[in-house]
């Protein structure tokens, strides 16, 4: 069965790589283009992990983890958190947020694809 | 009306209602909330100075010699113009070493010396005996004058009255009775009486009242103003001769310089002026309106002073009335009852006035200065011996009080008939001013000794018994008048009104001349020749450098010695009383930050200062310092240590003087380094922010493009579709790079003013028609609707060509992305109008809310919250081209609201652009 991930970026070449990337690695795929529509596809798909720049229109990527981490049945859900800005008290309020990984961009498609797997596991097949 | 019980009890009326003044103003002291804290009432209180020698012998004065009788006014009028350089000083010394007289004043400047108290004392009482006999002269002449209502007799010779009779006498015994009643009903250690300052005030308002009624009845009830009065004056010719006096009399000259000097000095060293001026004073402020209040009081009860007295000659030409009874007796003759009560109740308080304040600072002084010293050396060891030496204290006062009014009398008995008024009290004056030397040196000479002192006081009090007390009593009989005519054992030379053969001069002239180059001449001489004590140096210090020493803890510097916290305990309670000295003890200990009894004290050398300066306060600065002797072992200092101490002291003063310029400049350099500091810190920030948005902006791009190279070289298989459209974004993010990055040199550039700006003359029609055929392409593709609105012709501008068309292109590519994605459109307006080409941009997009439209101008400005909404292209755009615009002297601006679409606008002078 393979695990459903979320895309929450902008960015459309960001979220073109990052898709294709997740495809070919057997994820299922979806794509939100700002905080509001990321919160509406998670209630209405759960993904096992989500994917969350903190720059988006409407809410910010920060916020969405904020209310994420609000609900008790979307503990389960990883959240790699992906953002241009990498100041230490930037990555510091990411991860105080409730962010599971802190990736600052530009980063290595090899090492965010190792990190999604690792996180992943983490959470066990038995979950799903 | 006015028989003799209803004058009696009215005069004991208004004595009972300046009681009544007292008793409440003591009280309200004792709760805290004096009522002499005003300037006010300190100005009136200085007004003690006008006595019944003003009130009756101004006019008595005045009546025989003119405008002779202005220099007592216009002395003090003079003084207290420097009473901001010497009275301030005296105020502040005495403040600091609890001066209790003047007496106090100079003993302890000259080393805390009793003998000198003493002899200041013995002088300032005999001189002062005079003045109090013609207050004495005063109250009972105008008292036995005015029993005669409706006629007007003069006063015959008082020898034959019976004791009954002798209104003099009661006079002196009720004004005692009354004095002791009002200033030695409980001890101070401040010798504050407020109570007393109360009264005397309010005794000033009745007495200028009263004297202002008269004048102002003379001069307008009896005759048709002021100039009615001088014409008929002057229609006499004895009269006229009096309008000028200056001319013909020998000596008046310096007569009148002399009457100036001497009542210079005597508002400052007269007992009562000392006691009201300096020991009463409760803020030295009041000193600021006292200055021009005091000469105000001084001219107002002046005005009337010549009407009356020529009044006084027209109505009784034939000179059977004294001129120092015209007060009262114009009136009288007039029969103004209520009028003449008035004056005579005015004569009262400004004689009740003078010897209330005058016998209480001269008690203070003979109990503190003369008998104290005395006693506690003659029976130190029985007085030692008594729990409680306050009742003693107020014993000696009293006493003191009745003796020096007793004394007052007997001068009026032995003297008084001989003289007139103001004649008397100039005898005080000449008294008074023998204390100008040690004193006025004393404030501002260091060198000023106490043998210096004690010369010079001893060498002209003995020049002024010698001319002025003596003739006094040979003139009236109780001396060989060949004393004066013949000298003594006929010498010529020694006649006492001519010493030395010096002639032509009025009898205070002269009289002054020789006491002053005695007094002087010794105090100078004797000063230069000692070798000061060790006592002498630090009195001399701490007197004439007072504005430079820091608190009451000045002296403390200066003893050394072992002390018994108990003993000093006692030796204050027997002095002032248990109860003061718990709460004396208490605040020492307060300012020490202890609790006492709770805590112990140190008996150190602050605490012996603090004892011997409360304890100055209520027995004078002499025997104040014996008796600390007697408690407390002091080991003497010499006079090397002193002196050290005090070259250390003004070297510490000298230091802490450039410690503190030096201070002032450090605090405002540092101001400075700290707005410095601050600007760098924002300049930082802003820095700190741009640095790390750039970097952001960097990033984004720099992120598709290695997340896609990546993907391609790792993933073989990519399809051609994809592979084309990866590196389709690859190229166009590589461009956003690049455009980012040259905005961002080009905005350096352009800050740091080094932008090389090529100026042409330019059409600015050309400019928008060649960005919008550069701009054609994406139009149509994003399927914009573009109206250009332009005029036939315009002005050229001078700018740089590509500038604009950077300017234009920024415009336009912005109002393209913010276009409604369906229906986009865009109108360019370009107009000329008052000197200047107008451009605008309008297009139909969402809109941008008010609050924005100025910080889209700022660098990496993003609408929104920064978080949420990303900056659309580099965000460098408009901040670049509003500064583009700026640069040729134009100006650019937004306006749009929330959902209408924004236009953007800028303007460029069409005259000479910079």
């Amino acid at each position: 069965m393979s695990r459903k991930i979320l895309i929450a970026d902008d960015e459309p070449s960001i979220v073109a790589a990052v898709e294709f990337l997740l495809q070919r690695n057997g994820y299922e795929v979806c794509v939100a283009r700002d905080g509001e529509e990321a919160l509406r596809l998670i209630e209405a798909s759960h993904p096992d992990l989500v994917l969350l720049d903190v720059m988006m229109p409407q809410k910010s990527g920060y916020e969405v983890c904020a209310r994420m981490r609000e609900r008790a049945d979307w503990r389960d859900i990883k959240i790699i958190m992906l953002s241009a800005r990498g100041r230490d008290a930037e990555v510091s309020r990411g991860l105080a947020a409730g962010a599971d990984v802190y990736v600052i961009k530009p980063f290595s498609t090899r090492e965010l694809m190792a990190k999604i797997r690792e996180l992943l596991d983490q959470a066990g097949p038995a979950s799903q | 009306m006015l028989q003799e019980p209803v004058i009696v009890l009215v005069a004991f009326a208004y004595l009972g209602v300046l009681f009544a003044i007292a008793y409440y103003a003591d009280g309200r002291a004792d709760a805290g909330r004096s009522v002499i804290a005003s300037p006010y009432v300190y100005s009136l209180s200085l007004a003690v100075y006008a006595t019944a020698w003003t009130f009756y012998g101004s006019v008595g004065r005045a009546a025989s010699d003119g405008v002779g009788f202005l220099p007592i006014y216009i002395g003090p009028t003079l003084m207290i113009a420097l009473w901001w350089v010497v009275q301030r000083k005296i105020l502040r010394i005495s403040k600091q070493n609890r001066i209790t007289s003047l007496a106090d004043f100079i003993a302890s400047r000259y080393g805390k010396s009793a003998l000198l108290g003493g002899l200041v004392t013995v002088i300032a009482v005999i001189g002062i005996l005079p003045y109090i006999s013609l207050q004495l002269k005063a109250v009972s002449n105008s008292f036995t004058i005015l029993v005669q209502y409706p006629q007007i007799v003069m006063p015959v010779n008082v020898g034959a009255q019976s004791i009954r009779q002798d209104t003099a006498l009661w006079v002196a015994l009720i004004l005692a009775a009354f004095t002791i009643a009002f200033g030695t009903r409980h001890l101070d250690a401040a010798e504050h009486h407020q109570g007393m300052v109360a009264a005397i005030a309010f005794e000033s308002l009745v007495k200028l009242l009263a004297f202002l009624a008269v004048g102002a009845f003379v001069t307008f009830g009896i005759y048709d103003g002021f100039g009615d009065v001088f014409a008929r004056a002057a229609a006499q010719p004895n009269l006229r001769a009096m309008l000028t006096p200056l001319d013909g009399v020998a000596g008046s000259y310096s007569s009148w310089a002399w009457l100036t000097i001497l009542s210079m000095m005597a508002i400052m060293f007269l007992p009562r002026q000392f006691q009201v001026a300096v020991i009463e004073n409760v803020d030295e402020k009041h000193l600021n309106k006292a200055i021009w209040l005091f000469p105000l009081y001084m001219l107002a009860i002046n005005v009337f002073v010549l009407p009356i007295a020529f009044g006084g000659l027209l109505r009784f030409p034939d000179g059977s009335v004294d001129g120092d009874t015209f007060v009262l007796t114009l009136p009288m003759a007039e029969k103004h009852e209520f009028l003449a009560l008035l004056v005579f109740i005015g004569g009262l308080s400004a004689a009740t006035g003078m010897v209330i304040v005058e016998t209480i600072a001269l008690s203070t002084m003979v109990c503190n200065d003369l008998l104290m010293p005395v006693l506690l050396r003659l029976r130190r060891l029985r007085l030692n011996e008594r729990r409680d030496l306050t009742g003693l204290l107020l014993g000696i006062r009293r006493g003191a009080i009745v003796l020096i009014l007793l004394l007052g009398y007997l001068y009026f008995k032995l003297a008084g008939e001989a003289y007139a008024l103001v004649s008397i009290g100039l005898i005080s004056f000449a008294a008074v001013a023998q204390f100008a030397p040690a004193i006025l040196g004393g404030i501002f000479w260091k060198g000023g000794a106490r043998a210096g002192a004690l010369c010079g006081l001893s060498a002209g009090f003995a020049v002024w018994l010698y001319t002025l007390l003596l003739p006094a009593l040979a003139r009236s009989g109780w001396l060989p008048t060949g004393l004066l005519e013949q000298g003594p054992f006929g010498i010529e030379l020694l006649k006492p009104l001519q010493l030395f053969g010096l002639g032509g001069l009025d009898q205070i002239s002269h009289a002054m001349i020789w006491s002053m180059i005695a007094n002087v001449g010794a105090y100078v001489i004797v000063s230069l020749c000692v070798s000061p004590s060790a006592d002498e140096h630090r009195q001399a210090s701490l007197f004439v450098d007072v504005f430079r020493q820091t608190g009451e803890g000045g002296g403390a510097r200066f003893w050394r010695g072992t002390a018994s916290v108990p003993d000093l305990y006692s030796l204050l309670a027997r002095f002032l009383g248990t109860a003061t000295a718990d709460s004396a003890f208490r605040d020492y200990a307060r300012s020490m930050g202890l609790n006492w009894p709770d805590e112990r004290l140190l008996a150190d050398a602050e605490l012996v200062h603090y004892v011997e300066v409360q304890l100055a306060g209520a027995i004078g600065a002499a025997s104040a310092r014996v008796m600390v002797a007697s408690v407390a072992k002091e080991e003497a200092l010499t006079v090397d240590e002193v002196r050290d101490i005090l070259d250390e002291a003004s070297q510490v003063v000298v230091y802490s003087h450039k410690l503190e310029q030096k201070s002032r400049e450090l605090e405002s350099a540092t101001t400075e380094l700290r707005a410095a500091n601050e600007r760098l810190t924002e300049l930082d920030r802003l820095k700190d922010d741009f640095v790390s948005t750039v970097t952001h902006e960097l990033r984004t791009p720099l992120t598709s493009i290695r997340a896609l190279t990546e993907i391609l070289l790792d993933t073989p298989d990519v399809g051609a579709e994809e592979r084309k459209k990866f590196l389709g974004i690859i190229a166009k993010e590589a461009e956003r790079l690049t455009r980012l990055i040259n905005q961002v040199l080009d905005l350096a550039k352009i800050e740091s003013g080094r932008g090389d700006w090529a100026e042409a003359q330019v059409d600015m029609k050309e400019v928008i028609a060649d960005t919008l055929a550069a701009m054609d392409q994406l139009f149509r593709e994003k399927n914009i609707k573009v109206e250009a609105r332009l005029p036939e012709k315009v002005s050229a501008v001078t700018v740089d060509l590509d500038r604009m068309i950077q300017v234009m292109l920024n415009l336009l590519s912005n109002a393209v992305k913010f276009c409604d994605g369906a229906n986009g459109s865009i109108e360019i307006a370009l107009a000329e109008r008052d000197g200047s080409l107008r451009i605008d941009v309008q297009d139909n997009g969402r809109g941008i809310s008010p609050e924005h439209h100025e910080a889209i101008f700022s660098k990496f400005h993003q609408v929104g919250d920064t978080l949420t909404d990303k900056p659309h292209g580099s965000g460098l755009g408009l901040h670049i081209s509003r500064q583009i615009v700026e640069h040729f002297g134009g100006r650019m601006w937004v306006e749009s609201r929330l959902g209408s679409g924004a236009r953007f606008s800028f303007t460029l002078p069409t005259g000479a652009a910079t």
